[in-house]
């Protein structure tokens, strides 16, 4: 997963750079043999220097994801409930809005209107399967936020849903739990903290635009969040589920952090 | 107090850099080395210049790879930065090694050293040239950890990110603040290559 670096270099040069020093050395005199010395020393410093970074084994890689795990809980901590991401006038709506998956835009799935059913499951009261008419029959906000990729580009959309939280209270999830997960019609997944599922932005997004989401853009059903990276807003979402096992994701499990949030 | 000014006056015990100096100093290499070519690695994911870094000077072998490194060394820089600063205000160092600075004895040692004569026979004194250096850096790094903060946390530090002009502003200052600290390191590099001792002393102390 992180990439093996050559870190012999360093090592196997020595010997052969003490033999050349010695010889250079024979037929120097007294004060430049010191100054060359001493060049070479501070060269040596410098391999030194780089070799911090060349370090390279499956125990790091360990230490690193360790870290990466101990970076989820400060920034649930940081986490604020009450803050709310930027929003920003129709103007500034990027066009087109990218599309964005682990897979590219000709495998971009179509999932049929008519039998489409939401699943719920885990720590939830109602675990009734909804169809698209009964979630575009609940209270629908909108928004038009800054979507920002793990890479580093962002872009602004307009979207439309029912707000997350409003929908956990009426499938009467357990609101203490840790964990929501996500099943998607694409075969992603992925799982967000309570916190963020509870966020006022957090939309189970229904439209992109004012009109029924694209197949691009995650039809039937995506979930929304401008406090997360774009990986943690899974598309096609088939499958919702509320748990106190923490349950991954599909890039958090190869090693993106999986808290995932600005 | 005179007691004190003398124990940390250089040239009474020979000491160029206390210990506390000396460990800062490599951590933050360790760190700074880590940091650059791993952010190199995430900007190559989504290059907003027209040029991608070469693969070779990066860290961390895939955009998921780099950020870890690039996340824990996070941590690294900013607790060994606050460390330095700490120990540097309490200690005096930094009002004593970096003040006064002035812009006319700045220019003059500027024009010496494009004349290659300013002088490096004492370490435990900077010059302008290196007073205004060191001060840069210090200040670009806290620019860099400023603006790293806002592309981390967007959404939690609204004011900072306004401050820097937004998400897409505060991508570009990262990336300026970095070339900044990278174009210092060189500058810093070679002048260790040129006054060998300076490294000596990094190490020894002395």
């Amino acid at each position: 997963m992180i990439k093996k670096t050559p870190q012999q270099i360093a090592m196997d040069g020595e010997p052969l750079l003490k033999d050349v020093l010695k010889d250079v050395g024979r037929h120097l005199d007294q004060p430049m043999r010191r100054a060359f010395l001493q060049r070479s020393l501070s060269l040596g410093g410098l391999s030194l220097l780089s070799g911090c970074a060349i370090v390279d084994e499956s125990s790091v890689e360990k230490a690193l994801l360790k870290v990466s795990r101990f970076n989820d809980k400060v920034q649930a901590w940081l986490f604020d409930p009450n803050r709310l991401a930027p929003t920003y006038p129709d103007s500034m709506i990027t066009r087109p809005f990218p599309f964005n998956a682990y897979y590219g835009e000709d495998e971009i799935r179509e999932v049929a209107e008519d039998s489409y059913r939401l699943e719920v499951t885990g720590l939830v009261a109602d675990q009734h399967a909804w169809t698209l008419a009964e979630l575009r029959a609940m209270p629908q906000a909108d928004q038009v936020t800054r979507h920002i990729c793990v890479e580093g580009w962002s872009a602004i959309g307009k979207w439309g849903g029912v707000p997350f939280a409003s929908f956990l209270r009426r499938i009467g999830a357990d609101l203490g739990a840790k964990y929501v997960g996500f099943k998607c019609a694409d075969d992603y997944y992925t799982s967000i903290d309570m916190a963020t599922a509870l966020h006022p932005q957090t939309l189970l997004a229904l439209t992109y635009d004012g009109q029924p989401l694209p197949p691009r853009y995650g039809f039937p059903m995506k979930l929304r969040m401008p406090t997360k990276l774009g990986y943690k807003n899974p598309k096609h979402i088939q499958a919702i589920f509320v748990t106190n096992t923490y349950p991954g994701g599909y890039w958090e499990d190869q090693g993106y952090n999986w808290f995932g949030g600005s | 107090m005179r007691r004190m000014e003398r124990k940390f006056m250089a040239n009474d015990t020979g000491l160029v850099h206390p210990l506390w100096v000396r460990i800062t100093h490599w951590i933050n290499a360790c760190a700074v080395v880590i940091l650059v070519m791993s952010g190199w690695r995430i900007y190559n994911a989504s290059p907003f210049f027209g040029f991608a870094i070469p693969g070779q000077a990066t860290l961390g072998g895939w955009l998921g790879g780099a950020i870890l490194w690039h996340f824990a060394a996070m941590w690294v820089l900013v607790g060994n930065g606050l460390l330095y600063l700490v120990c540097s205000l309490i200690s005096g160092r930094l009002q004593r090694k970096f003040f006064p600075l002035s812009l006319r004895a700045l220019w003059a040692d500027l024009l010496a050293a494009g004349q290659g004569k300013l002088s490096h026979a004492e370490l435990s004194h900077y010059n302008m040239v290196q007073r205004a250096a060191y001060l840069f850096v210090m200040l670009d790094s806290v620019l860099l950890v400023l603006s790293g903060l806002v592309l981390w946390k967007s959404v939690q530090y609204p004011i900072l990110r306004e401050l820097l002009g937004g998400y897409e502003a505060a991508r570009r200052v990262h990336f300026v603040a970095m070339s900044g600290l990278v174009i210092f390191t060189g500058i810093h590099l070679g002048m260790v290559a040129v006054v060998p001792r300076t490294l000596l002393a990094m190490i020894r102390g002395r």
